[in-house]
């Protein structure tokens, strides 16, 4: 499988979940794990462009596919991917827990929709949960990013 | 490790997947994994194989069929959601799947695993039940067509034979006013309860063992709804009757 346009070989065991190959074998700790089961979102990546749950897949499905995370949309010295920079400027967030997850989920979103409604920004964040913000400002950072993608 | 162990099957042709299923003693099928995994991490489910059709070719197809949309087992929700010949024909497909979790889920999650998953309080399996669809079941014994008021048999259980296969889902097309309307605690969650209109047949769902036809001037009838920490039976009967009469008055 190709991770943030590397080769890498499928994990041995079966069991291994998506998102524990990517933190415990291949070291991409900026995919967090929260809630285990799809709920909260954190550890969203994209396969193949779209974004899905990387703990609800294992890893040996990801066979064959491109997957990006969150170190794959800027790497170290690179400037800020326009999702991350408006997060940035907007303060979407605060303890960062949840951030990569909504990072990729907003990407996947204007993958979508290049200039999303409001209700379409509701409903592409519905499924990441934030702890801290209240979402606001999450809001605000989905809009400065299109701007920023122009 | 989260799930706990099992043997992994990867077949690359329905026949391959059919003869894997038809030969192992304990096999679950694997497709978009969304409430198939959680239920592995959670290690609530504990299949000895599992058979992951997503390598299975020619099987993600969403086409007409006798005056009807025909969905593959591996076509994703998104990719449903975003039909035109899905919107055009069965609209109400379209609108049921906004309510299924959220993109990121139905970019994996596929239509045919949420109707042999069967969750009493999903949107899908009552969807076939209003629109009197049906489902096809592959197996090494043949194939055999399953309407879907004899698919669903109890809570997260169908009549597919443990060595079969859900290959296709079949809707037809809808002319009908159509509605879909559910309540639940927070957006994209399980509803606690929920009714589908397609003209004058009423389904409902969260409110049974099954998903389960009503009479839309009395759909509470009858119904024995349990309770739980987020809805007393009362408030689902009630949420039943009055998400009915939205429906019917559009």
């Amino acid at each position: 499988m190709k991770v943030n346009g590397v080769e890498h070989p499928a994990p041995t065991d079966a069991r291994r979940l998506l998102s524990d190959h990517l933190r415990h074998d291949l070291g991409l700790t900026g995919t967090h794990v929260g809630c285990e089961h799809g709920v909260c979102g954190c550890c969203t990546v994209l396969l193949d462009g779209a974004p899905i749950r990387s703990c609800l897949m294992l890893a040996v499905q990801a066979e064959g596919h491109e997957v990006t995370t969150i170190e794959g949309l800027a790497r170290d010295g690179e400037p800020l991917h326009p999702v991350q920079q408006a997060f940035h400027e907007c303060h979407a967030l605060q303890c960062g827990f949840c951030t990569p997850g909504f990072v990729m989920s907003v990407v996947g979103l204007l993958a979508q929709h290049a200039k999303p409604s409001a209700q379409e920004i509701d409903e592409g964040i519905a499924g990441n949960l934030c702890r801290c913000t209240g979402y606001a400002s999450i809001r605000r950072a989905v809009d400065r990013a299109v701007e920023l993608q122009k | 490790m989260k799930p706990p162990p099992f043997e992994y099957h990867a077949p690359t042709t329905i026949d391959e997947a059919c003869s894997m299923l038809g030969s192992q003693e304990d096999a679950k099928v694997l497709a978009g994994g969304q409430s198939l995994v959680p239920l592995l991490n959670f290690r609530l489910a504990r299949p000895r194989h599992l058979v992951d059709v997503n390598r299975v070719a020619d099987l993600d197809r969403i086409y007409q069929r006798d005056g009807g949309i025909a969905v593959q087992a591996l076509a994703r929700q998104a990719e449903v959601e975003d039909s035109q010949v899905v919107a055009r024909l069965c609209p109400l497909l379209s609108s049921a799947l906004r309510l299924v979790a959220h993109r990121v889920i139905r970019n994996r999650g596929t239509v045919c695993g949420s109707l042999a998953h069967a969750d009493p309080a999903s949107e899908l399996p009552a969807v076939l039940l209003a629109v009197g669809g049906h489902v096809i079941a592959r197996s090494v014994r043949g194939e055999r067509l399953i309407a879907a008021e004899q698919l669903f048999k109890g809570v997260f259980e169908t009549t597919l034979a443990p060595d079969e296969l859900l290959v296709e889902a079949w809707f037809p097309e809808l002319i009908d006013p159509f509605a879909i309307l559910e309540e639940s605690r927070r957006h994209g969650d399980f509803a606690l309860a929920g009714v589908v209109r397609s003209g004058q047949h009423l389904a409902l769902f969260g409110v049974a063992p099954t998903p389960v036809l009503a009479d839309p001037q009395d759909p509470a009838a009858g119904l024995q709804p349990s309770g739980d920490l987020e809805a007393t039976p009362e408030f689902r009967l009630q949420l039943v009757r009055v998400l009915t009469q939205r429906a019917f008055a559009a």
